[in-house]
């Protein structure tokens, strides 16, 4: 079976390969790299089930799972928003903001990290941390599953989805990352141009294409189906967030952020950790051009100055839109659990 | 004295001369091999065979180490001092690791 598979997918990179020879993109690039995996990556003892989808459904929309009643999860990653909230900020209960921007839950079942910091290492362990956290939804978890095991509704969801294991910490933060899990990207027109479609992205992306994997060397964290390959690294934006290196002081974790998917990027705004870039031109120019400082010991030594001119900045960004796939319509629930 | 002088020289450099060398490559951010058996007192050589930087490390109490940000093309050697199992990592990008093995 998985022979089959290699072999279908060479045999396309081949066919690719041949298609799109006639544009600067490298006839030697590993062009099956962009294709969508097979499958949504699931652990083994949290398969995605549709009992577990409708239980997480509900879960990640409905409010009472904060303390007060005013925020779920999908407050700050919705998909209006590219599954982020739109401000530069996460903003909690009572006003509350966080202290970075909310990062989008698109494709989020491909990071092998979760967090801007990479703190979780699974979206299991994810889940729960935005339920606790003072400002987000700010409500103590054993609180939470006695208020849930008061709901008639939400005991015979649990029941289905998780059948004998109740409603504890872990048949929550499971459901809610199997919810997580359905939260993928749709097909782009870079997807279409991929498996032959010549005529779904325009030159200019083409062109875009061509310096996305060649002089801008987008390709050194943004590789992958999923445009990320989940590594962390300090873009030099002078904030005092010092990032990963809160979990260790490891010298190459200072100031180091996830780099983020690049899906859907075009609804996902304002950009980066602090929400301080607003578009994606300027976003490009700083990920481009060597960060706020270029070429200083500040900055990951990935970042650096390409001396891409202004053009080529915006025929980057004619590409990154075309990655924006079709809506989702994932249907948030207009009753819940009583 | 001297003869004890003599004797210890002569034990380092036996040691040294067996202390064997072992690669591992990063290139296409993968380690390469993914695993390794070594012997304590062994060498092991990273080399950035990519066009962007790593910075391989290892939390293993008994072999902890952190080689910093190694530059492409730019080796770095490191030295297994006790036995026991290490499970190396890059700190830029943890999708890669690797584990060495090192036995008395």
């Amino acid at each position: 079976m998985k022979m089959k598979r290699d072999h279908g997918n060479a045999l396309l990179s081949l066919i690719v390969g041949m298609t799109i020879m006639g544009t600067s993109v490298g006839a030697s690039e590993n062009l099956s790299k962009w294709l969508r995996p097979e499958a949504v990556p699931a652990p083994k003892d949290n398969q995605i089930t549709p009992e577990r989808v409708e239980l997480g459904t509900f879960l990640y929309f409905d409010t009472r799972l904060s303390r007060d009643g005013t925020v779920s999860c999908a407050t700050c990653h919705n998909e209006a928003n590219g599954w982020s909230d739109g401000v530069p900020k996460a903003i909690g209960i009572e006003g509350r903001e966080g202290p970075r921007n909310s990062p989008t839950v698109l494709n989020s079942a491909y990071q092998i990290r979760q967090f801007w910091d990479g703190r979780a290492k699974t979206l299991e362990e994810q889940a729960l941390g935005p339920i606790e956290a003072d400002v987000e939804m700010d409500i103590d978890l054993d609180e939470l599953l006695k208020r849930l095991n008061n709901i008639e509704g939400y005991k015979v969801l649990f029941e289905n989805a998780y059948p004998g294991e109740g409603i504890t910490r872990d048949t929550l933060a499971k459901a809610i990352a199997t919810f997580e899990r359905t939260v993928v990207s749709t097909e782009a027109p870079f997807d279409r141009y991929i498996k032959g479609d010549q005529n779904a992205i325009d030159d200019n992306a083409k062109q875009g294409f061509a310096l996305f994997t060649g002089k801008a060397h987008c390709t050194d964290c943004h590789d992958g189906f999923n445009f990320t390959d989940g590594s962390f690294h300090n873009l030099g934006l002078g904030d005092a967030d010092e990032g990963r290196y809160g979990l260790k002081k490891r010298a190459a974790w200072f100031h180091a952020f996830k780099t983020p998917t690049l899906r859907d990027v075009t609804k996902s705004g304002p950009y980066f950790h602090d929400g301080s870039i607003k578009t994606l031109a300027e976003a490009t120019a700083v990920c481009g051009n060597g960060g706020r400082f270029p070429n200083s010991e500040k900055v990951s030594p990935l970042i650096v100055d390409r001396g891409l001119n202004q053009e080529e900045l915006e025929l980057l960004v004619d590409f990154l839109k075309t990655l924006e796939g079709e809506p989702l319509n994932i249907k948030e629930p207009t009753q819940f659990p009583q | 004295m001297k003869k004890i002088i003599l004797l210890v020289s002569t034990l380092t450099w036996a040691a040294s001369i067996h202390a064997a060398e072992h690669v591992i490559k990063q290139k296409d951010k993968t380690f390469a091999p993914e695993t390794m058996k070594v012997k304590v007192g062994d060498k092991i050589i990273f080399k950035n065979n990519d066009g962007f930087a790593h910075n391989a490390f290892s939390d293993n109490e008994a072999n902890e180490f952190d080689i910093g940000m190694q530059k492409p093309g730019q080796d770095v050697t490191i030295e297994m001092k006790k036995p026991g199992t290490v499970e190396v990592e890059c700190a830029i990008h943890p999708n890669m690791h690797m584990t060495i093995e090192v036995v008395e």
